[in-house]
């Protein structure tokens, strides 16, 4: 091994070690920001070594990919919303995917080319060996599936495919795809691999990914999209070990492993399991659920205000809707009036509040909410008996009783905020309408409970208003 | 190339590592950490700026170039929005009991 080898190895070690520590790092509140930056070094360093491993070609193109590839996403990311991370973090998993898939694209054809030009009695390079090829067929089929199932959720969450796509014996066709291109794979793993063949196994691996993630409800998408990272973690090692890499599969394997924990703490926290969410119908027991009676009962800003000024205990759950609107900020301006005026607020945060777990808190975070006055589920729940109000701003299923009392519901079982304990529920709602799941919720006609229709920073600003002329 | 069974001792050891680092994480720190465990695998750039090094027919450059264009976005983006997310934790902890809008 030349000095220079020795140099490059020693950067990838020092890369994955700082890949691990970073990623340790970031399990913590205090040190989470270090953490990162850690890993970014740790990128850099890994990234610059590349660049002088020996026989390496086609530098000019490589700088234009990287400069290119680099300059967009970071743009994108600088700009996006907080309220829009979710489907960001999809997208640039699936490009992860989609470059997983590239490299055994690429090692596959040069590996087709290599055996061509050994038969041929031409000198080059020596073809992959079968455990190589296998693992970079799989690796491949891995990537693939990630990238164009990230993609579909990236769509999804972005309001780009709202609708659910359902047909009869989807799941037999999606098990079939997913067949044929195993098998496929196994034809080309086996030694049959030629061009055509290869570009038939990843058109199969797209569809199969595409056709997976179409039936899944937004609802699920979280779960989904850290499936899809635990995926794109394990085709990553899986072709570094085709490369003979090992910063890819030391770091592979650790988000691999990791994100399928944090894909089961998901699934726990919505009370579904992982199968269910991928091949559970979500919603389409929807026409089986129980009528439900009654009508739901509107209030005016003031009436609410006043509700709550002359309350003792306040508890408000926020979900997606109210981050949506942006309204946080005029949330925590009306929490921070009632605090002033005496009254006791707190909020709930259900473990699935947002588009994931935690970016509820996140978003709270931004909008100045000390972490002191934010519970969680389990906190909160017996403390509702106790609480004269509870206002529960653009959040919907994680608030539907239904999940307790209707086993027909699609959510049925999936723990809720118990909000319909409180003595009042004021629910602000843009409209009538059915929530992000498209699931009715008995919570909006129950008779302690009513409704202030308008938008979430709209209402918000009302209640401020509400409020100062109380004070007046 | 590596070894074999070297290779799935690492593997072993790498899955346990990730396992335990997440595993007694609070729910707050969820999505930041999907986030960076994305950016974490953007090291995908690394191997597929080697798979356009070795590529040698117009056709394998061209998917390597794509490769390398999608590993560059992974790598990026999932820094930045991880980082982003992550910066909010530190602003948090001085506006307890200060903030007065």
């Amino acid at each position: 091994m030349s000095w220079l080898s020795t140099v490059i190895k020693a950067c990838y070690f020092i890369a994955a070690l700082l890949f691990i520590l970073g990623l340790k790092r970031m399990s913590s509140p205090r040190t989470a920001r270090g953490g990162i930056v850690w890993a970014g070094y740790g990128m850099l360093l890994a990234v610059l070594a590349t660049f002088f491993l020996p026989d390496m070609h086609n530098r000019e193109l490589i700088i234009a990919a990287v400069l290119v590839g680099v300059s967009a996403a970071w743009w994108s990311g600088k700009r996006v919303a907080m309220t829009a991370m979710p489907q960001m973090v999809a997208l640039y998993n699936g490009m992860g995917g989609g470059a997983a898939a590239a490299i055994g694209a690429v090692e596959l054809i040069g590996h087709v080319r290599h055996e061509e030009l050994l038969h041929a009695g031409v000198a080059t390079l020596a073809p992959l060996t079968p455990v190589e090829l296998a693992l970079g067929v799989l690796g491949a089929l891995i990537g693939a599936v990630s990238f164009s199932g990230s993609l579909i959720a990236f769509a999804k969450l972005q309001g780009w495919l709202d609708k659910r796509f359902v047909f009869p014996a989807q799941r037999a066709v999606n098990l079939l795809l997913l067949a044929a291109a195993a098998v496929l794979g196994i034809a080309l793993a086996s030694g049959y691999a030629s061009v055509p063949l290869i570009a038939l196994f990843f058109a199969l691996a797209l569809l199969f990914g595409l056709m997976m993630t179409l039936p899944i409800g937004g609802a699920d998408m979280p779960v989904v999209i850290s499936l899809y990272n635990a995926f794109t973690g394990l085709a990553v090692a899986l072709e570094g070990f085709v490369l003979g890499n090992e910063a890819m599969i030391i770091a592979g394997t650790v988000v691999g492993a990791a994100g399928t924990l944090l894909t089961q703490l998901m699934a726990k926290a919505m009370n579904r399991s992982i199968g269910n969410v991928l091949f559970g119908s979500f919603g389409a027991a929807a026409g089986a659920a129980q009528a439900i009676d009654g009508a739901q009962k509107p209030i005016d800003a003031s009436d609410a205000a006043v509700m709550m000024a002359y309350a003792e205990r306040v508890v408000i759950v926020p979900g997606y809707g109210m981050a949506v609107a942006q309204a946080q900020h005029k949330v925590w301006e009306f929490a921070q009036l009632l605090i002033k005026r005496g009254v006791k607020v707190k909020f709930a945060i259900h473990p699935v509040a947002g588009r994931m777990p935690g970016h509820m808190n996140v978003l709270l975070a931004e909008a100045g909410v000390p972490y002191d006055l934010i519970a969680d589920m389990d906190e909160i729940n017996p403390e509702f008996a106790a609480t004269d109000v509870a206002l529960v701003i653009g959040a919907n299923d994680v608030v539907n009783p239904l999940a307790k009392t209707d086993p027909a519901s699609p959510i049925y079982g999936m723990p809720i905020l118990d909000v319909s304990n409180a003595k009042h529920v004021i629910v602000v709602k843009r409209g009538k309408g059915t929530g992000f799941a498209g699931i009715e919720n008995a919570l909006f006609y129950a008779e302690n409970a009513r409704m202030l229709y308008g938008d979430g920073q709209a209402a918000a600003g009302q209640l401020v208003n509400e409020l100062k002329t109380l004070d007046d | 190339m590596i070894d074999g069974f070297l290779a799935l001792y690492i593997f072993m050891l790498a899955a346990f590592c990730g396992y335990e680092i997440i595993a007694r994480v609070p729910v707050i720190l969820h999505t930041p950490l999907m986030s960076g465990s994305n950016f974490i695998h953007g090291i995908v750039l690394v191997g597929a700026m080697i798979a356009l090094g070795h590529a040698q027919t117009p056709f394998e450059m061209a998917i390597g170039f794509l490769g390398v264009l999608l590993g560059a976005g992974n790598a990026a983006g999932g820094y930045v929005v991880t980082e982003r997310m992550l910066e909010m934790f530190k602003s948090s902890k001085p506006t307890i009991g200060k903030e007065s809008k």
